[in-house]
């Protein structure tokens, strides 16, 4: 393995998500609420709260935007994903973390932080689910979607 | 409610998440195919996260209140109940399709892809939906 797939694979990543961890924290720390993504956009919509939260989603646009144009960490290519089925996957995505009060960032950075069984248990189902559905479309019906 | 310490929280989170490769949904697809080429980029991500919030949650909640707000705002639900396994269980589908979850999708779109706006825009109307489900929609 060469130092710079070393960096790509096992140092940005650690990095980035050493950068959740601060980030949720000071979050927590400053202002008292859970990072968590999908409650976040949905409270800038439907409120309450909508200043912190508006602010919150500005910062992390703001942020990916440093990344790649300031630190020059090359933006990822478009996904390869039909438009149709990512527009399911968007649905189900924000119908299933309203109903199941998470995501990946409040269920699994924030929730198992704090040792919530709640977060735990939701974690373990859509990493499971994100698993077999991978599953299916890589290998059982294979790429044909 | 400052806002300052939000937008400083989501600068940073957009930049761990972008710093991580978590806005590309293959690398995502790659960790959750464990049969196939498997990528372990998530895993470092997520135990990265970990390390912090497993050890600061608990030395944040200690204090009586946060440093610029009245009082700590957590969940208070405790039960596992079936909105919590079927939420997750859809989300997970949703999640699995496209390799987007809802922070490195917001993210992407400034990449300006058809397909992150998309997403972002299905997401919404997702969220939506699901109050038709959920008469309390708490944050």
């Amino acid at each position: 393995m060469s130092a710079i797939e070393l960096l790509e694979t096992y140092i940005t990543p650690l990095l980035g998500g050493l950068t959740l961890g601060v980030a949720a924290m000071w979050l927590l720390f400053s202002l008292g609420r859970v990072a968590g993504i999908s409650g976040i956009v949905w409270g800038v919509m439907a409120g309450p709260d909508r200043q912190w939260r508006g602010f919150f989603v500005a910062g992390l646009l703001v942020g990916g935007l440093i990344i790649h144009t300031v630190i020059g960490i090359p933006i990822p290519e478009q996904s390869s994903t039909s438009l149709s089925l990512v527009a399911l996957s968007g649905l189900l995505v924000g119908f299933g973390t309203r109903i199941g009060g998470g995501c990946t960032s409040g269920h699994g950075v924030c929730g198992i932080g704090r040792q919530s069984l709640r977060s735990i248990v939701a974690t373990i189902t859509f990493m499971g689910a994100g698993v077999l559905t991978v599953f299916v479309i890589r290998h059982v019906v294979g790429g044909a979607l | 409610m400052k806002s300052w310490p939000a937008l400083l929280s989501g600068l940073l989170f957009g930049m761990g998440l972008s710093l991580a490769g978590m806005t590309d949904p293959g690398k995502v697809q790659g960790f959750l195919d464990i049969t196939g080429a498997w990528l372990p980029d998530l895993a470092f991500v997520m135990g990265g996260a970990l390390l912090i919030t497993l050890t600061m949650t608990s030395l944040i909640l200690r204090r009586d209140k946060p440093l610029l707000a009245s009082s700590f705002n957590m969940p208070t639900l405790k039960t596992i109940d079936g909105r919590l396994i079927v939420g997750s269980l859809i989300f997970g589908v949703g999640w699995g399709l496209s390799g987007y979850c809802p922070g490195p999708a917001l993210v992407s779109v400034v990449y300006g892809y058809d397909t992150t706006v998309v997403f972002c825009l299905a997401m919404t109307a997702g969220m939506f939906g699901a109050t038709l489900f959920n008469p309390k929609t708490g944050s």
